[in-house]
């Protein structure tokens, strides 16, 4: 045991968080390892609270992921990411347009009204806009603001995307490739009438956040039982299914450079961890 | 590197393509690869979404001979780590129930393969010698092909005239015996969820007991609104017999005093009714609940007789029950004066003195028999003759 719990912060984007982290937390302690949960209402506050050293571990979205180093380089601190989801590894997002549109090419989408989940969505506004900006295609964006502040978890601001696109509304919806299998197996995009027309670079998303001045035994022994964890186990398979993965695997870095590029192109976040954008109130 | 290949055709992931690719990677073993073929527009995107959710890695096709494959599938562990520890919910034979299945069961098919986790829920009535009767999967079956529509199994339609007296006191007995059948319905109704789902023709056949009373308490009330005028009395001593069997909380006694004491002398009281009934109508529908019952009592019968031969202190108990219950309904009035006088009218058949005693004297004859059933039927559980006589003598008067 530490002398004092690991303390470590989680977003409440969904009521099933609570499940997960008093689930793990539960787990641990019978491993032996002490870690107390804190959740908050949006990323920036977790993110803040983490480079100040209030929490050791902070389990962040890739655009949390990315304002913390950002944070943590400008106030002399680093972060790393331990530990992620097996199935946070090689996202892609993907643009789609109805099938008898007229549209065949990215190209075809210059001056169009292109739907987006919130404004802070890594996955359904700030990576696909990016990916048609660099490739010279100016759309207008129609958010669908749900969940700011979490930074995309909400799958509503997608959803509402997809329906407006059916509905005629907008010319094309920018939503994560899984969502596109998701609205096409619940029928709201109907089978057969919609295309992809654009998929971005892969990319990672989630990740457990350190601090560097958690302390470093505690931290690795955290890593040590996460990774430890197995789908086999029943005493957590139901905690894993919860938080969608299979396994736990070690954290990387490679993996956010696609956000990172969009996150500056369009002024998301300053160099600092500034937010920068005025739309933004989480 | 060799590779199992797939060819989805142009079925995509989101109208069943994945029971394909579950099918094709199942036997392989994790870390082997499988080289996915299709026409399906989605699939490039919906496959390695799909297999990360899954657990699988998917890798671009190396370039080769012919048209290359969407992609390639590495199997991962995870459909193997589901079923991990895996064991059987006991054996589906009904000869082969087990004595104390585990909480862990739960709601699972007897005999399925159980993954692990899940709830645990408490099924307090989880003995088999508590719960079990050999003859119940039998007694189901047949229960469940005896079900009768209540719409056309009497003859609702036939005509019939009665003096208005005697109308009176076919719709008084029908009220009194709604009110039982109420009774009835809901005490196997309250044990139906603490049984161990283990004991599944347990289960079954108390819920066609439920139904049973649910088409008996429709019938009897059809009947006595058939003339078209109100419903009779009901008395606080009836209900308070009644409600001593709603109250009783542990199954073998409540088997007892409902389906030994109580329904037996039921089954007595229909064939009375459908004996003296003035009218076909009534007649019939004595005669359907009379059936359903003779069935309720040979379950309740056979597993405390069960119970008791693997029991010694049952018949104690039981023994107890009788006499708690008789305590209990010392200083109510026992059976409502107006059923037993529409009882000796319908017996009787008219308001001549003669017809009168011969009517009082059936009904008499009607509490004898119902004495003997009783005493019968505690025989058959093991108590001795003069103990049976005794215990049956304090059977409450309102007969359930």
């Amino acid at each position: 045991m530490t002398t004092r719990p690991l303390v470590l912060g989680a977003v409440a984007y969904d009521p099933k968080v609570v499940t997960i982290w008093d689930g793990f937390r539960s787990w641990l302690r019978e491993h032996g390892l002490a870690v107390d949960h804190v959740l908050y209402p949006h990323y920036e506050r977790m993110v803040d609270d983490l480079v100040a050293g209030r929490l050791d571990l902070a389990w962040n979205s890739p655009l949390a992921w990315l304002r913390a180093g950002r944070l943590a380089a400008a106030t002399g601190r680093s972060v790393r990411p331990l530990v992620m989801r097996d199935t946070d590894r090689d996202l892609t997002s993907v643009v789609v347009v109805r099938d008898a549109a007229g549209i065949t090419t990215i190209a075809d989408l210059a001056g169009k009204l292109v739907a987006t989940g919130a404004i802070d969505s890594p996955q359904a506004t700030l990576i696909p806009l990016a990916h048609l900006a660099e490739r010279g295609v100016k759309v207008q964006a129609h958010r669908f603001d749900v969940g700011v502040g979490l930074h995309g978890d909400h799958i509503g601001g997608e959803r509402e995307a997809a329906r407006a696109l059916v509905d005629g509304e907008v010319d094309a919806a920018a939503m994560l490739d899984a969502n596109h299998l998701l609205f096409v197996k619940e029928g709201v995009l109907p089978a057969g009438h919609t295309r992809v027309i654009a998929q971005t670079e892969p990319y990672d998303h989630c990740n457990m956040t350190v601090v560097d001045t958690a302390p470093r035994a505690a931290v690795d022994r955290f890593a040590a039982l996460l990774l430890g964890m197995s789908y086999a186990d029943p005493r957590v398979r139901h905690l894993l299914d919860l938080e969608g993965l299979t396994r736990w695997e070690s954290g990387r870095t490679d993996g956010y450079q696609v956000l990172s590029a969009a996150v500056d192109r369009c002024g998301f976040y300053g160099p600092d961890g500034e937010l920068w954008m005025p739309a933004y109130h989480p | 590197m060799s590779e199992d290949r797939l060819d989805l055709g142009g079925l995509g992931l989101d109208r069943g393509g994945q029971l394909l690719l579950r099918r094709a990677l199942a036997p392989l073993a994790a870390g082997s690869r499988l080289a996915v073929y299709g026409r399906d527009p989605h699939l490039p995107v919906h496959l390695p979404a799909w297999c990360r959710a899954e657990g699988h890695r998917v890798e671009s096709p190396e370039p080769g001979q012919g048209p290359p494959p969407v992609a390639v599938v590495v199997r991962g562990a995870r459909p193997d780590h589901r079923w991990h520890g895996a064991i059987r919910a006991g054996d589906p034979a009904t000869g082969a129930v087990q004595r104390h299945p585990p909480a862990r069961w739960g709601l699972a098919a007897r005999g399925a393969l159980l993954e692990g986790g899940g709830p645990e829920p408490h099924f307090d009535l989880d003995d088999r010698d508590l719960v079990w009767a050999e003859v119940a999967p039998q007694l189901y079956a047949y229960a469940a092909s005896r079900q009768w529509d209540p719409a056309t199994a009497v003859p609702w339609s036939e005509p019939f005239f009665l003096p208005p007296d005697i109308e009176a006191a076919v719709v008084q007995v029908m009220t009194y015996l709604v009110e039982n059948e109420q009774a009835a319905l809901v005490v196997p109704a309250r044990f139906l969820g603490r049984i161990h789902p283990h004991f599944r023709e347990v289960a079954q056949l108390l819920a066609v007991q439920v139904a049973d009373e649910a088409r008996h308490m429709e019938i009897f009330n059809r009947r006595a609104l058939l003339r078209g005028g109100g419903l009779g009395t009901s008395s606080a001593g009836g209900r308070s017999s009644l409600f001593t069997l709603v109250e009783e909380s542990d199954f073998s006694l409540s088997s007892f005093l409902l389906s030994v004491l109580g329904e037996g002398s039921f089954v007595n009281l229909l064939g009375f009714l459908q004996r003296y009934a003035p009218d076909p109508v009534t007649r019939r529908v004595a005669w359907l609940a009379m059936q359903d019952e003779r069935r309720h009592v040979l379950f309740g019968v056979a597993h405390l007789a069960n119970q008791a031969s693997v029991d010694p202190t049952l018949l104690g108990r039981l023994r107890s029950a009788i006499e708690r219950r008789h305590d209990a309904l010392a200083d109510t009035a026992g059976l409502n004066d107006d059923v037993f006088d529409a009882l000796v009218l319908m017996a009787a058949g008219g308001w001549e003195p003669e017809a009168i005693a011969a009517g009082h004297e059936r009904v008499r004859q009607l509490e004898r028999d119902m004495d003997q059933g009783r005493r019968r039927r505690l025989e058959r559980l093991g108590f001795p003759p003069d103990e049976a006589a005794a215990l049956s003598a304090l059977h409450t008067r309102n007969f359930m």
